[in-house]
Parts: structure tokens; C-alpha cells; sequence
């Protein structure tokens, strides 16, 4: 994972360089999330923004849906799809993008 | 692990900027200072998706996007523009901001896909010529699918499976009608665009029967045994409509194998039946550039490799949304919206001669069986054995037995759903 993750940094800014490129290296799943959470504030939604947020606090969520502990909607469905290490991927990936908060 | 990739990326782009040039790594167009040239034909939820990620992922790729229309009229709610409860300019959206992080629009039809030479021909006859290109096409009536159903008869018999002028046909058809008027559905055999689709049609158009029209009925003809969220459905449909809604299974002689539209008939297998108001929802394939291409196979839908997309017919030619053949994920905006960012990832990353990672991907289908009653059914999905499959234990349908309370917030939900992905498509 370390390697393949370092593989992909370098060819995510061989592909970007120092242009405002954005999102290719999103971990496994993801870029499906922004179909229910958006970026910006201003959309109207009882959906939670995950843009920015801090990491824990998305994996301690997404892990008590998973495990049933918290009473979901959609999400306890979409969180057991996940292992627990894509989880924390997601997770620390939404948070580092910070500047896409609107 | 996000600490040693900074690091690492830092150092790559300092040794860059030192003058090793990034084409070491990729192509010569890379090497030329041009990432590429993608084209992108249809601008629905797929099609526009897929250019925007691409755009974004590297803002270097040339990115054409080939729509005939300049408003794209969006399928999900616009069941809710039939009952009455929704305005059909609410499911509009323009391509100005899309044009505006870089995409380039031709507002023409594709009319030939030439896959060795690379090169898509448009309506004037002028050439789009692409490293690679990705098809997102939605779907095609099969006009040759349903004994007498032709273009003719969708103007007295209206499907309202393509939004716009078809469903305000629809709805002014439901408006016009006497109370006591039966209402016929016909649902095709599986696969098709949105698969609880006709059901949540039924649910809304009980609706405003219920509450417009009460001596009216509503049946439900289908060339199927089981549907989509069907147990949910058939639940809400007797707490809320009562015996307003019949379904005709396919066993109990359900499936439609001709209409009339001048007698505004439509027969089964054992009998006739007359409607005052007749939605025909016929069968579809993959829109037609995707036969041209040469990514239809036999089905009529586009076999793809589910890590990148790529069609197993040609080389070189992505497919997302409807048209594609997504083993276990549905015919959905979410689908396709969802598919579309995976593939624009693959495709920036092949053209740089990278592998692309396995994906996982979401859909979450959210229907209206009432303005404050939703219910859902969730995916999560991996490559499996050539396929999109099901990640076993994950997604399912809404709880059978849920409070009053958990349907109206299912309910909101949808409603921004809709409110984001259309933000993230069109916005």
C-alpha cells in the first residue's frame, strides 16, 4: 500500500506539475462521496459537508455506522462496504481539502 | 501515510522544476507540453461528470464535450413534474459553468465514432480527433421493441422515459383526465434506465390521483416477476393508496406485447386493456453512437472493463452510465456520475502510461412514494471477476419496518441529493 500510494503521488504530479490539477489521488471510493456530500455550503441538503472536516471525527462516524452503533439513513448501508483501512484513506483524504470548502 | 507522500511530492516537483522534464514518464504529446486530447459525447449526468473530472485531474488534457442540447433536462425527480408537485424548470441546467473550468462544448451531434483512426465526425462532417474517448451516451428507445409502438404513438402513448417535452405530455394527459380514468403503466424487462423508476411513477401519479382524481385507478403492466425496492414499494402503495395501484406481474400475465395507440389499448398474453391515460416505458439500448463505435455488442449495451471503463469491444473507448454494461451497479444518475470520476481518473492516468488503481464505487438510489415519504436502495462496488459487483454486506434497501419519521427524512434527503449532484455536475 505504502508503495503503490508512493507511486501514485509521483504520478499524480508527473501528470499535474505545478498546475491547480485536483483529485487524482483520491483513495478507492472516494470520488463516489460528492455525489451525496457536497463542496459547497451554499447547496441545500440535510447531508453533512465531509470537505475539510477533521479526519477522526469522519472515521469515528463512518466506523459506528459500520458497526450498527449509530443509526443511519444511507450511510450505514455505504459504511460496511469498506474496511476499516479504506475508511481511514477516505477519511484523511476529504480532510487535507480544506481549500475545497466553498 | 499522507506525511511521506508530501515529502515525496515535494521532492519530485523541486527535481522537475530543476529541468528533468515530467515526459520521462509519459507520452510524447506530455512531452510536446499537451497532456492529450480527451472527447466526451453526451452531456447528461455521465458525460459532463467525466469532462469536468478530467478537466480537473489534469488541467493540461485538451477536453471536448460533444452535446446536441444547450439544456440538459435531468430524468431523477421529474416523476415529481408528473404529479403536479415540481416544476419542470427545477430539472434544468445549462452548460455555462461547466465551459467555464475549461471544457470545451460543442453544442452538435456525433454522427460516426472511427476507432482505429482515433477520430469522432460531427453533424457538419467536421473531425474530432482523440487520444481517447469516452462515450456517454444514456439510452435509445428501442422503436422496433414493442409491436406497435413507434415515435408516432409516444405522442398519444408518452413514455417520459427521456425528461422534457414527454413528461409535461404525461402530466398534461393526468390533468386532463376525468376522474374515474385508468391509468396504465407498461415496465419493460430488465435492463433498463432507473430501475425503480416505474414504480416511483406509479407511487407519484397515485398521488395526485389520491388527492385530484380518487375514483381513479392506476394499473401497472410489467414484463417482470421482481423489481426494485419492491416490497417497500408495495408497502407504501397500500398504506398511502389503498387499492388504487394493481401490479400485473409477468407470471400473472403482466408483460405488454403490443399496443393500439388510436384505441389507447395496450394486450398481454390474456387480455386487453383500455386507458384513459397509457405510459409506455419501452425497451431501450445504449443511445446509438455507442452502435456506431462499435462498443454495442449483441445486448445493445456497451461491455466495459470495470477498473477503467475501457469498452472490451474497442480500445481506446471508455463507457459510462446507462450505456455501459455495469454487472451488479444500476442504470443511475448516481451510477453515472459516480463511474464517470472513476473513469476520468483512468483515462488522465493511462495517458500518462499509468496503471489505474482498483476502484470502489457508491450508488444510492433515492425514490418518492409521496412528497414526505423516500425510500432508497444502496451499492457499494468492486471489480470482480471482469465485473462491477456487489461488495457482500454492504448496501441493501431502507428498513421495511421504519417510522413515519425515517421516511420523511429519506425524503429530504433525495431532495438534496438532487440539490448536490447537480451542484457537482452543472454548477
Amino acid at each position: 500500500m505504502p508503495v503503490r500510494s508512493f507511486f501514485a503521488a509521483v504520478l499524480f504530479f508527473a501528470i499535474a506539475g505545478n498546475a491547480r490539477a485536483d483529485g487524482l489521488d483520491a483513495p478507492a471510493g472516494a470520488l463516489s462521496c460528492s455525489g451525496c456530500h457536497p463542496a459547497s455550503a451554499s447547496v441545500q441538503t440535510p447531508a453533512p459537508r465531509i470537505v475539510g472536516r477533521n479526519a477522526d471525527d469522519i472515521v469515528t462516524a463512518l466506523l459506528a455506522f459500520k458497526s450498527g452503533k449509530a443509526p443511519g439513513t444511507v450511510m450505514d448501508r455505504v459504511a460496511k462496504g469498506f474496511t476499516d483501512d479504506e475508511i481511514r484513506a477516505i477519511a484523511s483524504w476529504y480532510a487535507a481539502r480544506k481549500d475545497q470548502a466553498q | 501515510m499522507s506525511k511521506d507522500i508530501r515529502l515525496d511530492r515535494r521532492t519530485f516537483i523541486g527535481t522537475a522544476a530543476a529541468g528533468l522534464s515530467v515526459a520521462s514518464l509519459s507520452r510524447p504529446a506530455l512531452a510536446q507540453g499537451s497532456a492529450g486530447r480527451v472527447v466526451v459525447i453526451g452531456g447528461g449526468f455521465g458525460g459532463a461528470s467525466c469532462a469536468r473530472a478530467l478537466k480537473s485531474f489534469n488541467p493540461a488534457l485538451s477536453v471536448v464535450m460533444v452535446e446536441a442540447s444547450k439544456t440538459f433536462t435531468a430524468c431523477p425527480f421529474s416523476n415529481l413534474v408528473i404529479a403536479g408537485l415540481r416544476d419542470l424548470k427545477q430539472q434544468e441546467f445549462g452548460y455555462d459553468n461547466l465551459a467555464k473550468t475549461g471544457v470545451e462544448i460543442a453544442f452538435t451531434t456525433a454522427t460516426g465514432v472511427d476507432a482505429e483512426a482515433k477520430r469522432v465526425t460531427l453533424a457538419d462532417g467536421t473531425t474530432l480527433n482523440y487520444d481517447r474517448l469516452v462515450l456517454s451516451p444514456g439510452v435509445d428507445i428501442r422503436w422496433d421493441g414493442l409491436p406497435g409502438y413507434n415515435e408516432a404513438a409516444a405522442a398519444i402513448m408518452p413514455h417520459a422515459w427521456k425528461a422534457g417535452e414527454q413528461t409535461l405530455l404525461l402530466r398534461r394527459q393526468l390533468e386532463a383526465m376525468d376522474d374515474g380514468g385508468v391509468v396504465v403503466i407498461s415496465s419493460p424487462a430488465n435492463p433498463f434506465r432507473c430501475p425503480p423508476g416505474p414504480y416511483e411513477r406509479a407511487s407519484l401519479i397515485a398521488y395526485y390521483l389520491k388527492t385530484k382524481k380518487p375514483k381513479s385507478k392506476l394499473i401497472i403492466l410489467d414484463a417482470k416477476d421482481v423489481f426494485s425496492k419492491q416490497r417497500l414499494f408495495q408497502n407504501a402503495w397500500k398504506a398511502l393508496y389503498g387499492d388504487m395501484v394493481e401490479w400485473v406481474s409477468l407470471s400473472n400475465g403482466g408483460k405488454v406485447t403490443s399496443v393500439d395507440p388510436a384505441a389507447m389499448t395496450l394486450t398481454t398474453d390474456f387480455s386487453t386493456y383500455k386507458a384513459a391515460v397509457a405510459n409506455v416505458i419501452p425497451p431501450q439500448k445504449a443511445g446509438h453512437i455507442a452502435e456506431l463505435a462499435g462498443a454495442a455488442d449483441r445486448s445493445g449495451w456497451c461491455p466495459i472493463d470495470p477498473v477503467t471503463f475501457e469498452s472490451k469491444l474497442r480500445p481506446g473507448i471508455h463507457v459510462v452510465g446507462d450505456a455501459s454494461v455495469a454487472g451488479a451497479m444500476p442504470k443511475s444518475a448516481f451510477s453515472a456520475n459516480a463511474q464517470a470520476k472513476v473513469c476520468a481518473a483512468a483515462v488522465v492516468t493511462m495517458l500518462a502510461n499509468g496503471k489505474p488503481p482498483e476502484p470502489r464505487l457508491i450508488n444510492t438510489c433515492y425514490s418518492v412514494v409521496a412528497p414526505d415519504y423516500g425510500i432508497t436502495v444502496a451499492g457499494v462496488y468492486k471489480p470482480t471477476n471482469g465485473l462491477l459487483a456487489d461488495i457482500d454486506g454492504a448496501g441493501g434497501t431502507s428498513p421495511l419496518d421504519a417510522p413515519a419519521d425515517f421516511r420523511a427524512q429519506e425524503a429530504r434527503l433525495a431532495d438534496g441529493w438532487f440539490n448536490t449532484i447537480t451542484a457537482e455536475v452543472f454548477g
